[in-house]
Formats: C-alpha cells, structure tokens, sequence
C-alpha cells in the first residue's frame, strides 16, 4: 500500500476515533510524523483523512475552485456529496461508485494497488443492478414526498416501487406470483404507505 | 426474554475457536475470515433512513435466517439488548464494537458452536464472520464461502464487474475479505522484539490489531495480523498473504521461548509461578492484570513450566473474566469494585478449587 501523500510505502496505519466517526489514514513514515506533530501541536488533531487525494497535486490537480465543486458534487441516488464523502469515509450507495468514479479512482489504487477485482464472483447474474439502484432512489423520493406533504407524488412512487419490486420477485423465482409474501421488502413500503389522499 | 435466556446459556459455555485444538495452537489462537455484503437495492448503511434498516434487517431475518438457509443460528436483535449483553456479545467476539455501539435496527445470527456469525446493519449491511481454532484459514475460506453462497442465493448482493463486491467503504471494496489470525507472543514481548517485528509486517502491507479489534490494545500479549488490500488480490492470495507470515511469527516467538528458557529458566519460571500464585489468590483483581497475568501462566504451561493446568482452560479464563462475562455468569449488575472481588473468586475457584486436569469448561 502506498502513503496517501506521497508515492512512497505506507508504513503507518493510523486509525482516528472522532467521536462516532472512524477514520484510516495510511502514510509513510515523514508525512505519518508530520501528521502526528500536527495534532500534538493542537493544529488539525481531526485532519481529514481523504483530503489528500483530491488535494495532492499530481494525483488529481485540482485547483481550490475545481476542489469546491467537486465538494458539492452529489449523487442523483443517494444524495451523498463528495465533501460528505470525504469528511466521514464512507460511501452512501452502490451507486456512488460509478458516479464518483474519477474522484475515487486514485484513492482505490493508494489504498489497494489495483484498480479490478480478482476472486469470487457471484453465481447469480447482476443484470438486475440499475432496477435495484432505481429501487434505491425511488424510496428516498418517496421518502421527501412524503415529507413535503406531497402525498400524491407518494403514492405515485409506492406503486412504482411495487411493480418494480414485483418484475424483481418474478425474475429471481418465477414460481413465486405474490410479491407481498415472496419479498420481504414489498412491506416495507406498505409500513410507509402515505395517508389516504 | 427468549434471547436473554439463551444469551445465559452462552454465558456458561465456550466458542470452539477457544478449545486449542487446531494446527500451532500453542501460538496461534483463532483463524478468522470476515466478508463484507451489501444488499443491491438498499443505501449503504451511512444513506440508510431507519426505515431502510428495519427493511434490511428484515430482509436477512425472513429470506436468510428464517428460511432455513442457515441451521441452528440464536437470532438475537442487538437493538433491543441492554448495554451488558451487547458487550457480552464483543467480548465473545461475536458481535464488533461497532454493531454494539451504533443505534437502530441491527442484528446478529451465532451458530451453536460459535464459529459463524452473521452480523446485519453494521459498516455494511452484511458482515459474515467466521472463527476456527488454531491455523486454519483454508478450512475457515471454504466453510464461510459456502454460506456466503447460500446468502446470495436469496439476496441479491451489491456487485461490480470491474470493482467486485461493493462495501461503504472503499478500503474493504473487490473481495470484501479481512483475513485475521490471532496470535499469542508473549517471549517476543518480554524480550522487546515485537516492535522490530511488527515494523517488518507493516512494510508488506499487513495490520497489526489488539484483541478486540481496530483501535484495541494488545491485551494478553495477543495481536491480529490480517490483510489491508482486498482489491486486485484473490482470496486465496490474501490468505497466503497472511498465512506465509504466520509460520515466520510462531518461529520468532518460539526462538524467543528457547532464548529465554536457555538464558533466564529461574526467571522465567518465578515470572510463571508469581503470575499462577497471584491469580489463584488474590481478593481482588483488575481485568488488565488478569490478562496479563494469564498471558505468562498459558506461556508457563506451554513450557511445561506448570502442569496442573490445561491450554482450553487458560484461553476460557481470558474471555470469561472480562466485565460482561462475569456479570452474565452471575447473573448481576456488578459496578468495577466488585467485578474486580468477582473476578478474583471466580480465577480462585478455577484455578484453586477446581477439579485437577479438568478441561471442560470453566464454570
């Protein structure tokens, strides 16, 4: 594994509890000193540990507006920025990997090496990836419809989820005709049913 | 009141990982293999409203762990348990600090012998563990892939053609596999090696981990060494990453066993009998001191030093003398003055009172 800053091996493996958040930082032995001494001298004792991709130079080049905007990049999913991203380490759905794809392209090789899986595949066929991830931000709409009092638009969007749950179900097992009791998931939109317009 | 009862009956046995059985036992405690699952349709854990999951949760209970996927698993909602059985639970190492800690629905499925755990809603939503005594990452690879299996056949997984499994954080994401083997090291700590050793490992992209875990001390002289890169790597190359490191750790310590019975015996054998002494009577002890006293005493008996005393009996002790442990055994809440007099008791009457060269179970 290489330093998050520099090209060369990572020989310290930090892990920084703030609060609830945890954070991995990787570094090689200079830049793990002077991240060290940075937070005995009380200056960034929480310094964030993904800023370094973004703002290296030579990794990505960013200039501080480009970084900005790309800060505020978000998810048309999920809704996850890329600051947020950035500040807690944690992505917020499967999504975000395609849609940060260039962002998060030089972080997967500092923290791996590599840039493509080898190993275990799944046996079942992942044809099925953009209903589920159409599943994802669906719920999250009806999720703000509700919200936003917009009880038509909820509706609307519940029996979307359920015709796309129910095309899911039949994919996966044909035999099964009955989404409300082959798929578990089926209600859990029924549990956030709208009220009654 | 089902869960409680049968979190009771834990309490009062011991995980197989613990009997000393396998391969290097003297050295190695554990093999474990975790895998990191999201399910393809939901946010990742940080996205996820509490809607979502109690959906997920819901989803592993009915098509996993009620279907009959997975035999003879406790389903225990970690949700709904006091702060003592979840630390219970960590301290078992069945459940991680993480799901212990973290709100809203989350659950954990425990096979009967303690050797699979299936923990929902934690970093991920699904983190699959599994545990064997002594080195056996080969036997631990095979038996949780099958699971993982079983799992996928009623789920549908987060999956990437390019980048593999999907997991919420980018360092676990292709294979979503952490490899661990825990190690006891106690000679290459009291000749002050370990550091020297531990710096080599951290150059060929190893972790070095205490007891519990990420950010857990190295307790008892036992440290984890897994992997850190679970991209671009099969999962038979991350266990021969960790695996060709294991005989190359055994063989260090055991030259420092040798070391230290060839140059310090009387020393080292009035460190073993002090540490043995002190734990079989003393009124009243801390949780660190026992660790650290047992450390020298399994050293002790693996150098014939005592022979009174069995390897499964040792290992149980380091468990069921920690604070939530001794607090389910018996059966109160118990503040740190008098766990430290229960701790005492209890090492006493295992220790002292207890049958000779009896190995099964500490209770």
């Amino acid at each position: 594994m290489k330093c998050q800053l520099c090209e060369k091996p990572a020989a310290f493996h930090i892990t920084e509890l703030t609060g609830e958040e945890i954070q991995e930082l990787h570094l090689c032995e200079d830049h793990a000193r002077q991240y060290l001494s940075q937070g005995e001298a009380g200056k960034s004792p929480t310094a964030p540990a993904l800023v370094p991709i973004v703002s290296t130079p030579g990794s990505v080049g960013h200039t501080a507006e480009e970084l900005s905007r790309l800060d505020q990049q978000a998810c048309p999913i999920c809704g996850i920025t890329f600051f947020e991203f950035r500040n807690i380490g944690r992505l917020g759905c499967p999504h975000d990997y395609e849609c940060f794809a260039n962002e998060l392209e030089p972080l997967i090789v500092s923290i791996h090496g590599e840039t493509k899986h080898v190993g275990k595949t799944p046996k079942r066929a992942t044809r099925r990836t953009k209903v589920e991830t159409e599943l994802i931000r669906l719920r999250r709409d009806m999720k703000d419809a509700v919200a936003g009092e917009d009880y038509e638009k909820a509706s609307e969007i519940r029996d979307l989820i359920r015709r796309l749950q129910e095309t899911k179900t039949a994919e996966a097992d044909p035999k099964a005709s009955d989404p409300a009791t082959s798929d578990p998931t089926a209600s859990d939109t029924t549990a956030s049913d709208p009220p009654a317009t | 009141m089902k869960t409680n009862h049968t979190l009771e009956q834990l309490a009062k046995q011991s995980g197989e990982w613990l009997r000393g059985s396998g391969p290097e036992s003297d050295i190695v405690i554990s093999s474990r293999i975790r895998l990191a699952r999201n399910l393809a349709d939901f946010p990742f854990i940080r996205k996820c409203t509490d809607h979502d999951r109690a959906a997920v949760e819901r989803v592993i209970r009915e098509q996993v762990v009620d279907s009959a996927a997975l035999h003879d698993v406790l389903y225990v909602d970690v949700n709904g348990l006091e702060s003592v059985d979840r630390q219970f639970l960590v301290e078992r190492q069945l459940i991680s600090r993480e799901l212990a800690e973290s709100k809203g629905a989350r659950s954990v499925a425990i096979d009967c012998h303690e050797k699979f755990s299936l923990m929902t809603n934690e970093e991920d939503h699904l983190r699959l563990q599994l545990m064997k005594s002594g080195l056996d990452l080969a036997g631990a690879w095979q038996q949780i892939s099958d699971i993982d299996d079983l799992i996928e056949s009623r789920v549908n997984y987060a999956y990437h053609e390019k980048l593999g499994y999907l997991t919420a954080c980018p360092t676990n994401v292709g294979t979503g596999m952490r490899v661990s083997v825990m190690l006891h090291l106690p000679a290459l700590v009291m000749t002050q090696q370990i550091d020297k050793v531990f710096r080599g490992l951290q150059k060929i992209s190893l972790a070095v981990r205490g007891l519990y875990g990420e950010g857990s001390r190295a307790t008892g002289d036992f440290y984890q060494i897994s992997n850190q890169i679970t991209l671009g790597r099969s999962e038979e190359d991350l266990m021969r990453q960790v695996g060709d490191v294991v005989p190359v750790l055994i063989e260090y310590e055991r030259q420092a066993r040798d070391f230290l019975v060839r140059e310090s015996q009387r020393d080292l054998h009035d460190r073993v009998s002090r540490a043995y002494g002190i734990l079989r009577t003393a009124q009243t002890i801390s949780s660190e001191e026992t660790m650290h006293l047992l450390s020298s005493v399994r050293m002790g008996v693996n150098l014939g030093l005592i022979d009174d005393l069995e390897i499964p009996t040792i290992n149980q002790l380091f468990i069921h003398t920690q604070p939530a442990h001794l607090q389910k055994i018996r059966g109160l809440e118990l503040d740190t003055e008098d766990r430290n007099i229960e701790r005492a008791l209890y090492l006493k009457r295992h220790l002292r009172d207890r049958p000779s060269r009896d190995s099964d179970g500490v209770n």
